[in-house]
């Protein structure tokens, strides 16, 4: 049985991940799984210098979700280069480093320091609903969003994975601008924005007032996204959104995904991303599948 | 030391106040590791509620390998909680946390609501520890109290009630005030108006203390970044002002922390 799956000629060992944010840069869950067994570990956004996030309450529960607005809490890429990334070369899996931003200079500052580091892949979050500045802002306008990959990929050293938002009126559009500015890759979905308020204080259930909305809610959207973007670019995708088991990530796989991330479900169940590893493997038997890659966006 | 994530067996559960609760946990892995001043993650079963409910230890039994929690409902989740009877399964991990700072030498235990339940494992363990000087001042509504007994049992306690209705009418500190009351180590736990009022007590009389922090969680192991509380340092974590309740915390030492 072959699990692996390439994306931007970077080869991994099965298609599951974590999505960033969900998952630190493993050393919290490295207690509950062992981290050679996945495909690759996505980090928590890193930025050009630390940044402290927003006020709290920062995540609230909704039903069948959940919403955060921690607001890219992280502690620089000095530190990240110095601990996180000694952190994760210690096991075989991939690395893919999650860059965030304010401008165009910071996403390519953070990227030109990760050049010499033995980083597979590269995530660049132009996507989160929490931060004013930057962020989204980069990933609601096509053009905007085709020049920051442009000039993302002008530094890169490593293949560039574009992470887009849901929180557009056509995910395609996105998807293409992205291809057009040189992206080798997309991912998708970050979460959507919402609200949430407490009847009892009379006031919003997150400081932030609005935050981003993720888990078992919102994988239907996940599903249609990753699907209709598959059948408007070249590039591959990795789909993640309410993904809490093997069955929904082979759903997105089905749809047109070539990784699988795990998010929300970390939080909550810190064994899920082994739990999907083995669940793919046993359906891979079952249907006697011989390649996963055979899956790929067969639903059509 | 590890984190266990495990279903486990409720023992017994009992309705201790209007609205508060009590349960005990058959747990060995987790009780075999656990500190007063820790807590655990407790799972709804109700699959639209994913998130775990932060709950701090009342009582460690190891050589039985029982937990004991006492939670207020809440929500949804706390209230599917107080339905579980003995035999019943509950989803739990932990222990989470690192817990109070056992200090030699007198103690005033202040606590206040929910924030009271951590005390009763702290007393015992400053008893055993051969404090014999422990004052517990804790706080309630009024006479629906709590816990009480529990509490005599390691040292004496002064309650306050906000109607009056026992002990003090007022609040902790009113209670610390009109019995005068000092210590070389005060360890609290409560809603943040009286941790701030802790913490400027201990301040003002040069008594070193210990406060037990509460915010909205998700992971509970450190990783979502959800529960911060500001720090006067930088921290070592996100090199930031922002110290991690779950997994630096959830008791600090209350100059280590900025109480906004």
């Amino acid at each position: 049985m072959n699990t692996k799956v390439r994306i931007a000629g970077v080869e991994l060992k099965n298609p599951v991940m974590v999505a960033s944010g969900t998952f630190g840069s493993g050393e919290e869950y490295s207690e509950f799984v062992d981290l050679n067994q996945l495909g690759a570990v996505v980090t928590k956004g890193v930025a050009n210098v630390p940044w402290p996030g927003n006020p709290t309450p920062r995540v609230a529960e909704t039903y069948g979700g959940m919403m955060n607005a921690i607001g890219l809490q992280n502690p620089g890429i000095d530190v990240f280069i110095k601990r996180d990334i000694p952190f994760l070369k210690q096991f075989d899996t991939r690395i893919i480093v999650n860059v965030c931003g304010r401008s165009t200079e910071d996403y390519v500052e953070v990227v030109e320091r990760l050049g010499d580091e033995p980083v597979d892949l590269l995530e660049i979050n132009i996507s989160c609903p929490n931060v004013k500045e930057g962020g989204i802002a980069f990933g609601q306008n096509p053009a905007m969003a085709e020049a920051i990959t442009k000039a993302v990929k002008r530094v890169a050293k490593q293949p560039v994975i574009m992470k887009l938002s849901p929180n557009v009126t056509d995910i395609t559009e996105m998807a293409k601008a992205v291809e057009a500015g040189g992206a080798d890759a997309v991912s998708l979905i970050n979460t959507l924005t919402g609200m949430k308020i407490d009847i009892h204080r009379q006031t919003f259930a997150l400081a932030n007032k609005t935050g981003g909305l993720s888990g078992p809610a919102v994988k239907p959207v996940a599903v249609r996204m990753v699907y209709q973007t598959a059948n408007a670019i070249k590039l591959p995708i990795i789909g993640m959104g309410g993904i809490a088991s093997a069955e929904d990530a082979l759903e997105f796989i089905l749809a047109g995904a070539t990784g699988v991330s795990v998010g929300t479900a970390n939080f909550y169940n810190p064994y899920t991303t082994k739990e999907v590893v083995d669940g793919i493997e046993a359906y891979m038997k079952q249907h006697q599948i011989e390649n996963i890659s055979d899956l790929i966006g067969i639903v059509k | 030391m590890s984190k266990v994530k495990e279903t486990a067996a409720v023992i017994r559960q009992d309705r201790l106040a209007e609205g508060v609760y009590s349960m005990w946990i058959h747990t060995p892995a987790i009780a075999a590791q656990a500190k007063a001043g820790q807590f655990i993650s407790v799972y709804p079963r109700d699959g639209s509620r994913l998130l775990p409910r932060p709950i701090s230890l009342c009582e460690i039994d190891a050589a039985a390998g029982n937990l004991r929690i006492v939670y207020r409902v809440v929500g949804g989740g706390t209230e599917e909680f107080s339905h579980y009877q003995a035999g019943d399964p509950v989803t739990v991990l932990g222990p989470l946390g690192n817990g109070f700072y056992p200090q030699t030498g007198s103690a005033l235990l202040i606590a206040g609501g929910i924030g009271i339940p951590p005390m009763v494992e702290l007393a015992k363990t400053l008893k055993k520890n051969g404090v014999t000087d422990l004052v517990s001042v804790i706080g309630y509504r009024n006479a629906d109290t709590f816990l009480v007994s529990e509490l005599e049992a390691c040292g004496s306690v002064c309650p306050a009630t906000e109607d009056g209705s026992l002990g003090i009418q007022g609040t902790v500190m009113d209670a610390i005030r009109a019995h005068n009351l000092t210590a070389d180590t005060i360890y609290a736990c409560g809603p943040m108006p009286m941790l701030r009022a802790v913490k400027a007590f201990g301040e003002s009389h040069k008594i070193r203390t210990q406060i037990s922090m509460e915010e909205r969680m998700a992971c509970g192991i450190g990783a979502c970044l959800g529960c911060v509380c500001q720090s006067k340092e930088i921290d070592e974590h996100s090199h930031v002002h922002n110290k991690r309740i779950c997994k630096d915390g959830p008791v600090f030492w209350a100059e280590e922390v900025e109480i906004g």
